[in-house]
């Protein structure tokens, strides 16, 4: 075999390789030409409603957003500085942190320390009191809306962030609970045992050990709570009632009703609402998407 | 999403859960009962008592005065209206569950094999993070509706027009599209346009669950069926469908939950106008508008006891892997 021969079948090679690879990707073209189609049907709605809190009132009520990207561009921030001024996006946005961080610390402290009594002490009933508190995730919040708005109008607490706390506190503890028991549960026995020999007390071990070790357990709970109060309807409308105390979901919800069709009102206020969860999203997405399916099926 | 095997959470919730009992080393007998005394009192106050307190209520008159015995649940189950309102969850529960597992199977199968995989999931992941409210006015957009004549607004009617349809009002319309016939009740135009909201926020979900799934199965036997000649369509019926039934029974499981409590979109798309009310819209419904809490209780119980059935379910799990005594 000469150098010539030798430099010829290489080339054949390199050439069958590309032809192969070639091969793969056309034999692969309808996958991703349906796969790219699919995120766009998904993405377009979203970018519809992005585009159009953008337009000034006049374009948005006569032409589709789609049109949007002709010349002569015409792009406003008119509608942010009115729903956040004029139609009290501002206030309520105020509002939703209000509730929501309260919303969130509260049921997980209370939780860690049910969890911690769970994972690691022993006392008599043990497992039926958790399969009963686990039972109760799924407990529709519609079956308890009742006496207890009649329970906060007696304790004066209707129309009042206190109520709103303390009802959020009580529906995510169940899956807070359950959580945490199974995660406190799975940290090395080795370690708490040793703390206990050492002359730690409860109190300390769980502040000092179980707590810091279960930083990720924690996260993914937290930003699950957190979008859950963030975004909750039902509890607000029917708990807080006071407009001037709503978070954004309640607020956008009545600029609907009044403002049906103004949509450069309406898109810009749905996208006010959106950016803290489409940011905590991009940041963390890993404990984000761990949170969000783990409690998918709360009540 | 870059690391679908770090769903550790929720593979406990699914079915790996070790709760390990330990604890030889409880300090006194009290002292347990102090740590779960604040979850306890919560969980008392604001879900035990009023659950019983609610079933209580759905045996009353409207104002809780005297006891009316079933007269409540006997006018939810022959009044025309709370029967559509009935059967409009019906219509959640299956076109729902099965339009978002399908999609959820089909977009996990998808996004596997491709390299930009991360990015796919996650835009079809992204409608799970916003409210229910911001969807709907999404969807409300998008839906919107000018007569034939005039330029839309909303995308639906504006390729519906190109393509020379007549524009429909999507959430008013009952009758079958570009026809005179309207199918009996649940099956209208607008439940549909409804519930195809819920489909495109929670798509992602059963998505991303099954793909965790997905990528559990062993590689060998996928293989091994395609070396033997198996086509890509018996793979996943003869093999993929049957190893990933226990993940999709709860995703399943999931979304029955969701689509029976469904509220917050029906509220904003329709206010439960045109025939659209499910149980929760109705709940809310008799409560503010019209002052009766018999009726606004006996329909929380039926969606209570819609779900026990799950309940137990998540009970079994949890016992059976739980491996507690």
């Amino acid at each position: 075999m000469n150098a010539a021969t030798a430099e010829v079948s290489g080339m054949r090679a390199t050439f069958l390789r590309i032809l192969v690879r070639l091969r793969r990707l056309f034999s692969r073209l309808p996958l991703h030409f349906v796969l790219i189609a699919i995120a766009l049907l998904w993405m377009t709605p979203t970018i519809g409603l992005l585009v159009s809190s953008f337009r000034p009132a006049t374009e948005v009520s006569s032409t589709g957003w789609w049109n949007a990207f002709q010349t002569p561009f015409r792009f406003t921030l008119d509608n942010y500085s009115t729903v956040i001024s004029q139609n009290g996006m501002g206030r309520s946005f105020l509002n939703s942190l209000i509730i929501t961080i309260p919303g969130t610390v509260i049921p997980i402290l209370v939780a860690s320390f049910a969890g911690f009594a769970f994972a690691w002490m022993k006392f008599p009933g043990r497992n039926l009191l958790f399969i009963f508190l686990v039972a109760l995730i799924v407990v529709p919040i519609q079956a308890t809306l009742i006496p207890v708005l009649r329970f906060l109008a007696d304790a004066k607490l209707v129309g009042t962030f206190p109520g709103i706390w303390l009802a959020h506190t009580a529906y995510g503890l169940p899956f807070a609970i359950f959580l945490l028991t199974s995660f406190f549960g799975s940290l090395p026995k080795e370690l708490l045992e040793s703390a206990y020999l050492d002359g730690a007390s409860n109190m300390r071990v769980f502040f000092r050990l179980v707590l810091p070790l279960s930083v990720p357990a924690i996260a993914s709970l937290a930003i699950f709570q957190f979008l859950w109060v963030w975004n909750d309807l039902l509890v607000a409308l029917v708990y807080l009632q006071t407009p001037s105390k709503a978070p954004m979901t309640l607020t956008i919800s009545n600029l609907v009703s009044s403002f049906g069709t103004q949509w450069q009102l309406l898109t810009a206020a749905a996208f006010i609402s959106m950016i803290l969860p489409l940011i905590v999203f991009f940041a963390l997405q890993r404990y984000f998407v761990e949170g969000i399916t783990a409690g998918a099926v709360k009540g | 999403m870059r690391d679908d095997r770090r769903l550790s959470v929720w593979s406990r919730l699914v079915g790996r859960i070790e709760i390990r009992w330990r604890g030889s080393n409880s300090r006194g007998r009290l002292s347990p009962w102090l740590w779960l005394l604040p979850a306890f009192a919560f969980v008392s106050v604001f879900l035990i008592y009023p659950v019983i307190a609610t079933v209580r209520l759905s045996f009353m008159n409207a104002h809780s005065t005297a006891y009316v015995g079933f007269d409540n649940y006997k006018y939810i189950f022959t009044n025309r209206i709370t029967q559509d309102v009935l059967l409009n969850n019906v219509l959640w529960i299956l076109l729902f569950t099965l339009l978002v597992l399908g999609l959820g199977l089909l977009f996990a199968i998808l996004t596997g094999r491709v390299r930009y995989e991360a990015v796919a999931k996650a835009v079809i992941f992204i409608p799970m993070a916003i409210s229910f409210v911001a969807a709907s006015v999404i969807w409300r957009f998008m839906y919107s509706y000018k007569p034939a004549g005039f330029d839309q607004v909303g995308l639906v009617n504006e390729i519906a027009t190109k393509v020379g349809l007549q524009p429909t009002a999507w959430l008013v319309e009952q009758a079958v599209p570009y026809t005179n016939q309207t199918l009996p009740s649940p099956f209208h135009t607008n439940n549909v346009a409804i519930i195809l909201v819920g489909v495109w926020m929670w798509t992602g979900f059963a998505m991303v669950v099954l793909s965790a799934g997905l990528k559990g199965l062993s590689t060998e036997v996928l293989e091994a069926a395609r070396v033997d000649g198996a086509s890509e369509w018996q793979v996943v019926r003869r093999i993929i469908l049957p190893m990933l039934a226990p993940t999709i029974a709860v995703v399943a499981t999931t979304l029955v939950i969701q689509a029976l409590k469904i509220f917050d979109i029906v509220w904003v798309m329709t206010s439960g106008n045109f025939d659209t009310d499910v149980i929760a819209t109705m709940m809310y419904k008799q409560m503010f508008n019209y002052q009766d809490f018999g009726k606004a209780g006996a329909l929380a119980v039926i969606l209570l006891l819609a779900i026990i059935p799950i309940m137990f379910i998540t009970i079994r799990r949890v016992r059976v892997q739980g491996g507690g005594g």
